[in-house]
């Protein structure tokens, strides 16, 4: 047996995919919705920094996307260079040029996991199933970095101390009160998580009988 | 939003509670205090000796904080040059536009493209530095307020200007070549095609000289159509004429609307042609101008006259296009109507049926009937022809009613509901009277007569009420225009402000009520308009960043952050400047003396309100830049020295520090 086959792992028998049309179809749709919801995040934001001050009463927000920032970035710029912080699209500059391609990459990984009938399925699933976690250390490392590296010649260097806004709720910076929040794509990758490892279970429980049975027939052969 | 419910209805039925404990406190009955906190509203209300009314008043006029008002007041500033926009019914002034004068604070006259403005509507060659804005008009579409464009005239010196209501600032400004003084503008057609300037005092055209002696031939007055380029949002110069019209003074003017839409109908005064003349023992003008009974209303078919234009009846005088008095009256344009003497206002119904015109000197309004006058000119009912050989209309053939109002009677307005209003100069006072025809059926009442009076304080010129010279006038609230205010005000010394006073008119079978008193401490106000405030699409910052106001469009010299430089060609300097909070870039700017700078500022700003201001100390500028916008200055360095410039607008914490220096090597 060659090891292409080992990670493709045995084809289903027609008469038992008619039989058990279920068995064989549930890893195929988690893992199938699991991949597309990961395609689909890509358009949708990620993270959403609101803040408001008095003189902002309807607030300032940022959104963050996979590979981009939208909102009132010029506006958070312009107050952030009192505190000496860096200009908010110099973030994450690699993550933003890859994004698109890495997501892209470990959607269809999950999809090509639909294909292969052995353990390998786990390890191709793997990357999308840590993916949001990924997304939200990046994002903590970036605040940490932005928010602790404030340039010391700023003009209200002495005003604010380094801080790194919370991932999720309530913060307060100088005068701005900030509230962080989860937004449609994050929510989308982590129920992707949770699929892939429904997927998991049930290609396990699909795949595993069928692929002790290709070995014993080696072993016996052998 | 249970809280908002509850503030929004809370005023309202405190003021209701409010009344009916003055009430019962009249008859004797138990002091109930209305507690709020720990105040008691009744002791605050007694505490400063207020009625019932003024509680009622104030309760109809304040706007809580953070609120809008429901209209905008667009009114003229008079000889300050400029334009007011007012809140109504709180009355808060909530700008004064620079249009005929320099207005630092906009930066209006200040920098290359603004001040340009101001030298293409000079006179001989001299730019003007203030006007007398009289009659603002804002611009129709269907005969409604469409809230885009605002126009006004500036009587001293003929000339219109055209305001954006898109950023509230003036665009143009445009010289009447053919003469020096105007009045009967800005009118507009129901849609806008034109805006109408008639002229006042009777002289020849600009620049030509004649001696009094020959005022009856070589003395003119006239009327102005300027075509309206909607799109360029300017008045188009060649596409625009004039119609000569006997050396009367013309005054006040409206344009007709549905029946009527296509005529114009002008007021004119000394049909004596008195030529003054008191230190040589003649009658003075004020007397000259008044010794007829009746004067002359212009009825003009502008529809027919544009038709004549089109087709090149016109002549062209001072590089102007005009319809000679001689082709109007022998195409058929220009018809007279004999008027009781010394009129001001002639004002077209909402339904465009009747033409209202009040004579100072006469206590009636003169109600003359669109359809009789088609009739009469169609059947030639004639009762004459002027000296210049117009024909006069017969005044019985086309008058519909006399209304008596009062002493002094000067400008109409309506609601819809068929009542119409109007000022009364010497009584000081507003009237209220119905209007007749199809008018009887939606107020009840008997048509053509005067129903109710309001006193005002003092001297009402024009009035205004809501949307009031539309098609759909909405009523509810009035605004008189005194002239004098005595003592309605503490005394501020000798210059008395005017004294606009806002009344309710929402109900036509209860009296009229004066609400609130506002003190205009600029220029004399001479008409205004009022116009729903939610109509006005006006933009929170500029579309782009490098926004050239005055093109309305992108400015090729304006710049993104990181484009900033200082370029030298020979002797001339070019500055491409950012602002944005709290720094300029660059903020050293070192040049020789003899250096010719042109200087042009971005404000990169996408913040609403982050506006900069520029004042270069020692060479007389101070621009506003708003949020986007871009504008230019151009000097010659003529001084050596250190000029430090600076923010003018309190934009942050760090407004102090927003600074540079012009470094001027000797």
């Amino acid at each position: 047996m060659k090891d292409i086959d080992l990670i493709v792992g045995p084809r289903v028998p027609q008469d038992l995919l008619k039989r058990e049309r279920k068995r064989f179809l549930l890893p195929t749709l988690f893992l199938g919705a699991a991949g597309l919801l990961l395609l689909i995040s890509i358009f949708l934001p990620y993270w959403k920094l609101t803040l408001f001050a008095p003189q902002y009463p309807s607030g300032l927000q940022m959104k963050v996307y996979i590979n981009r920032v939208e909102g009132d970035v010029k506006e958070i710029d312009t107050l952030n260079h009192y505190i000496g912080m860096r200009s908010l699209t110099e973030a994450a500059s690699l993550e933003r040029t890859l994004s698109i391609v890495m997501v892209v990459a470990i959607g269809l990984l999950v999809i090509a996991a639909i294909y292969l009938h052995s353990p390998a399925a786990a390890v191709f699933a793997l990357p999308a199933f840590f993916y949001p976690f990924i997304f939200l250390g990046d994002l903590y490392f970036w605040m940490w970095n932005f928010g602790t590296h404030l340039d010391p010649r700023a003009p209200l260097s002495n005003a604010i101390k380094p801080f790194v806004p919370p991932l999720l709720g309530e913060g307060m910076v100088g005068q701005f009160k900030t509230i962080a929040s989860w937004e449609i794509g994050l929510w989308l990758v982590f129920l992707a998580s949770v699929l892939i490892l429904v997927g998991l279970y049930y290609h396990r429980k699909a795949y595993k009988p069928l692929l002790e049975e290709q070995f014993k027939k080696e072993i016996s052969e052998s | 939003m249970l809280k908002k419910h509850v503030s929004r209805w809370m005023l309202p039925m405190l003021g209701l509670g409010i009344l009916a404990l003055f009430y019962t406190c009249g008859k004797g009955g138990q002091k109930a205090g209305v507690q709020v906190g720990s105040e008691d509203v009744n002791a605050v209300i007694e505490e400063r000796g207020l009625t019932p009314n003024d509680v009622l008043a104030a309760v109809k006029t304040y706007i809580p904080t953070g609120k809008y008002d429901e209209y905008l007041l667009f009114s003229s500033g008079g000889h300050s040059g400029q334009v007011l926009v007012i809140g109504v019914p709180s009355m808060r002034l909530l700008k004064v536009i620079g249009v005929f004068t320099p207005e630092p604070w906009q930066g209006w006259g200040y920098s290359t493209d603004t001040w340009k403005v101001f030298e293409d509507a000079g006179i001989n060659g001299t730019p003007l530095t203030w006007g007398d804005t009289h009659h603002p008009g804002l611009s129709e579409t269907g005969g409604d307020y469409d809230g885009e464009f605002l126009f006004i005239n500036d009587k001293a010196n003929a000339r219109v200007a055209v305001i954006d209501l898109r950023d509230f600032e003036t665009k143009q400004i445009i010289k009447n070549p053919l003469t020096l003084s105007d009045h009967g503008g800005t009118m507009v057609t129901p849609n806008t095609e034109w805006v109408i300037e008639g002229g006042q005092y009777g002289m020849p055209w600009t620049g030509e000289y004649a001696p009094l002696s020959q005022y009856k031939e070589k003395y003119k007055g006239m009327i102005t159509f300027w075509k309206f380029d909607r799109k360029k949002g300017r008045l188009i110069k060649n596409q625009s004429f004039a119609m000569e019209l006997p050396p009367y003074w013309q005054d006040l003017s409206d344009a007709g609307k549905l029946v009527s839409e296509g005529w114009v109908f002008l007021n004119s005064f000394n049909t004596e042609m008195a030529t003054g003349g008191v230190e040589e023992g003649n009658p003075p003008f004020e007397a000259g101008v008044s010794q007829r009974d009746m004067d002359y209303m212009h009825v003009i078919n502008l529809k027919k006259a544009a038709e004549l234009f089109k087709k090149g009846k016109t002549k062209k005088i001072r590089g102007f296009n005009v319809l000679t008095l001689d082709t109007s009256i022998k195409e058929g344009v220009l018809y007279f109507i004999p008027e009781p003497k010394s009129p001001h206002g002639v004002d077209v119904t909402p339904d465009g049926r009747y033409i209202v015109v009040s004579g100072k000197l006469d206590p009636h309004v003169t109600i003359y009937n669109f359809d009789k006058i088609q009739q009469a000119i169609a059947e030639k009912k004639f009762s004459g022809k002027d000296e210049f050989g117009v024909p006069v209309l017969d005044f019985d053939a086309v008058m519909e009613a006399q209304v008596e109002v009062g002493l002094g009677p000067l400008h109409t307005q309506f609601d819809p509901n068929g009542f119409a209003y109007t000022s009364l100069f010497l009584e000081s006072a507003v009237a209220r009277w119905t209007l007749g025809g199809e008018w009887t059926g939606k107020h009840g009442k008997q048509p053509w007569t005067l129903v109710d009076k309001v006193s005002v304080h003092y001297n009402i010129g024009h009035l205004v009420t809501a949307e009031g010279d539309n098609v759909h006038p909405d009523g509810k609230y009035l605004v008189a225009l005194n002239k004098w205010a005595i003592d309605r005000y503490t005394n501020i010394g000798p210059l008395l402000p005017q004294n606009f006073q806002l009344i309710d008119i929402t109900k036509g079978d209860a009296p009229m009520q004066l609400l609130y008193d506002m003190p205009i401490g600029i220029g004399e106000p001479h008409y205004a308009q009022m116009i729903k405030a939610d109509k006005i699409k006006a933009w929170e910052v500029y579309p782009e960043i490098g926004w050239n106001p005055h093109t309305q469009s992108k400015d090729p010299n304006g710049i993104q952050a990181g484009q900033e430089k200082v370029v030298r060609r020979g002797k001339t300097v070019e500055i491409w400047m950012s602002a944005i909070r709290s720094h300029y870039t660059p903020e050293r700017v070192e040049i020789r003396k003899g250096d010719r700078v042109i200087w042009h500022i971005t404000n990169i700003e996408r913040a609403k309100d982050a506006t900069h201001g520029f004042a270069l100390p020692g060479y007389n500028f101070n621009l506003s830049i708003e949020p986007g916008e871009t504008q230019t200055i151009e000097f010659v360095a003529k001084r050596a020295g250190v000029y430090p410039f600076y923010c003018t607008e309190f934009c942050s914490a760090l407004h102090l520090e927003m600074m540079g220096y012009l470094l001027v090597k000797p």
